[in-house]
């Protein structure tokens, strides 16, 4: 067995040991909001993997309440992802640009994303536009910060060296800039993915018609309490693997950088 | 020889927490074109300061640098820096390759940088190591690449700050052969920092010891060996031997009082 399938091991062992001791707990205590994992994972499967097999047994719910979801997230995600190294760069490379702005910026962060939703509400009414609008809103200020120190902070050294070459234009911002700034924006990206989660829920939350956030309060109304667990679980297993995904895709753009040289998030 | 570069009573002062820091003053001299001529002087004298307003990146606070007659205030063309901090001057994203092909693509297509790329790395004894990331890489490797990168870039005026420091003696031995193999070839004017006075004289055409800080320009000495030199037998020559005796004496004794900067043996003029 080699030292990584043992590592993996390690890590799932005690996760599978809590799954067991919840189990046998909730079993020996019949509380009617804590269903038994079993009774969850059935209800999952029942609910989006029970579908016929041409749709990769994949359940109209997926189609209808998942994927859109999904869609949503990573749409007003990479809106966010856009704007903010944009306008990070922009600022970053303004010598007075933060002057004006950084008070701005810091006041924006600091309003709770979720206490936006009303607002967006009434701008844009129910439904996808105002979802994306509170997602971008709340995941773009890591972005933007991150990128803005990141640029910022161009090695010096780097700086002369591109100058004496001569290096302008497309090729400093692509070539040096970016390059330089991505450890942090990465770390700034991480930051903002598992904002854009919270907001699609909370978003679905309040209001409208299809969503797994939507679903759940839906099956909590309902007090099919299974049903709310099984979104629940639902978002930890997308969360994971996001996240998953995303430290892949850092770890292949990042390859260049000496090993176990991870930016911390400013911010956020 | 047509003067390529012109310095003017160059100075520049930092800002200190203490008001100003004068780093370099007054400094004046001139460079001919296919010259080279190495800078000594003592550490932390203002050498790299001197080399940065040369290049264009530090404006200087007072008086003026002139390329082909030409005011210096951007960084012109045609010039290459080997900096003294040669391993931050490396983009860590890029492979040992890119790196030396990076200044190069705005000017030349692909297979051709490549080639200059390769032969440039050749030079330099770093073909094995083309694929790699400079961190992966020693310090004097990284400082080849740092070389190999400015002579790919093939410049009229090059510009090198102690470019030799991390290597060992026998590849610096080798690099300093290397350069005055190239500058001959290509034409390339050098004006080279080092803090080794017999590399000075072995390199030089002239040699320009600079007094402590605020640097100044000590003695302007023109280096009268034989324009063809060998590590063996230009080493142990009477003559070397007595500049080498001489830039040493200058350096750790300057004259008390550089009204005029002294140029010695002014009419020889290597290379004529
Ligand atoms: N950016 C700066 N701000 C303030 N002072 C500086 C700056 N850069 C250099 N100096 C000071 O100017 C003086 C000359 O520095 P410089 O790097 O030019 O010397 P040097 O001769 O190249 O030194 P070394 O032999 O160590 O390479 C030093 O005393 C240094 O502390
Ligand atoms: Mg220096």
């Amino acid at each position: 067995m080699t030292a990584r399938t043992t590592r993996f091991l390690q890590q799932w062992l005690v996760f599978a040991g809590l799954v067991a001791v919840w189990e046998l707990a909730t079993r020996a205590a019949r509380a009617p909001f804590f269903p038994p994992p079993s009774q969850i994972a059935r209800a999952m499967y029942q609910q989006w993997l029970s579908g016929p097999a041409s749709r990769l047994f994949l359940t109209d719910d997926v189609f209808d309440h998942v994927f859109p979801s999904i869609g949503r997230m990573l749409g007003g995600w990479a809106g966010a992802t856009v704007v903010g190294v944009a306008l990070g760069v922009l600022l970053g490379r303004s010598a007075v640009a933060m002057d004006f702005v950084g008070p701005l910026l810091a006041f924006g962060r600091a309003i709770p994303p979720p206490t936006l939703v009303p607002v967006f509400l009434v701008l844009f009414s129910l439904g996808t536009p105002m979802q994306l609008a509170t997602i971008v809103f709340g995941t773009v200020w890591p972005i933007v910060l991150n990128t803005v120190d990141g640029v910022r902070a161009v090695d010096k050294v780097k700086v002369d060296t591109a100058r004496a070459f001569r290096i302008q234009g497309p090729q400093w911002l692509f070539g040096v800039v970016l390059p330089s700034a991505l450890p942090k924006i990465f770390a700034g990206l991480r930051v903002s993915l598992s904002l854009a989660l919270i907001l699609m829920v909370i978003s679905e939350l309040v209001g409208t018609t299809n969503g797994i956030g939507y679903q759940m309060i839906y099956a909590q109304r309902q007090f099919e309490l299974p049903a709310m667990w099984s979104g629940i679980v639902l978002l930890g297993v997308l969360g994971y693997v996001f996240n998953t995904l995303l430290l892949a895709v850092e770890r292949r753009a990042l390859a260049w950088q000496p090993v176990g040289n991870h930016a911390q998030a400013t911010g956020g | 020889m047509p003067t390529m570069l012109e310095v003017t009573d160059l100075g520049h002062r930092y800002a200190a927490k203490d008001g100003v820091y004068t780093a370099i003053d007054g400094l004046s001299f001139t460079v001919g074109s296919g010259e080279l001529v190495c800078i000594v002087g003592p550490s932390g004298c203002g050498k790299s300061t001197l080399l940065r307003s040369v290049s264009g990146l530090l404006r200087p606070t007072t008086g003026q640098v002139r390329l082909h007659g030409n005011l210096v205030s951007g960084v012109p063309a045609d010039l290459a820096v080997v900096f003294q901090d040669y391993s931050r001057s490396l983009f860590p994203w890029l492979s040992v390759q890119r790196n030396v092909e990076f200044p190069l693509r705005r000017a030349l297509g692909r297979a051709e940088r490549r080639e200059r790329a390769r032969q440039a790395l050749e030079q330099v004894g770093l073909t094995g190591a083309a694929g790699k990331y400079p961190w992966q890489l020693s310090g004097g490797m990284q400082q080849r690449v740092a070389i190999a990168r400015a002579l790919a870039y093939r410049p009229a005026l090059l510009l090198m700050d102690e470019p030799f420091a991390s290597v060992d003696a026998q590849t610096r031995f080798e690099l300093e052969d290397l350069l005055l193999r190239v500058r001959r070839e290509q034409d390339t004017t050098v004006l080279l920092v080092t803090h080794d006075i017999d590399e000075s004289v072995y390199l030089g055409d002239r040699v320009l010891v600079l007094s402590k800080s605020p640097a100044r320009v000590v003695a302007d000495l023109t280096v009268d060996l034989p324009a063809e030199r060998d590590q063996i037998t230009t080493r142990e020559s009477e003559r070397f031997v007595a500049m080498r005796a001489e830039v040493a004496r200058l350096l750790h004794s300057p004259p008390a009082e550089v009204a005029a900067p002294a140029r010695e043996r002014a009419g020889a003029v290597v290379g004529e």
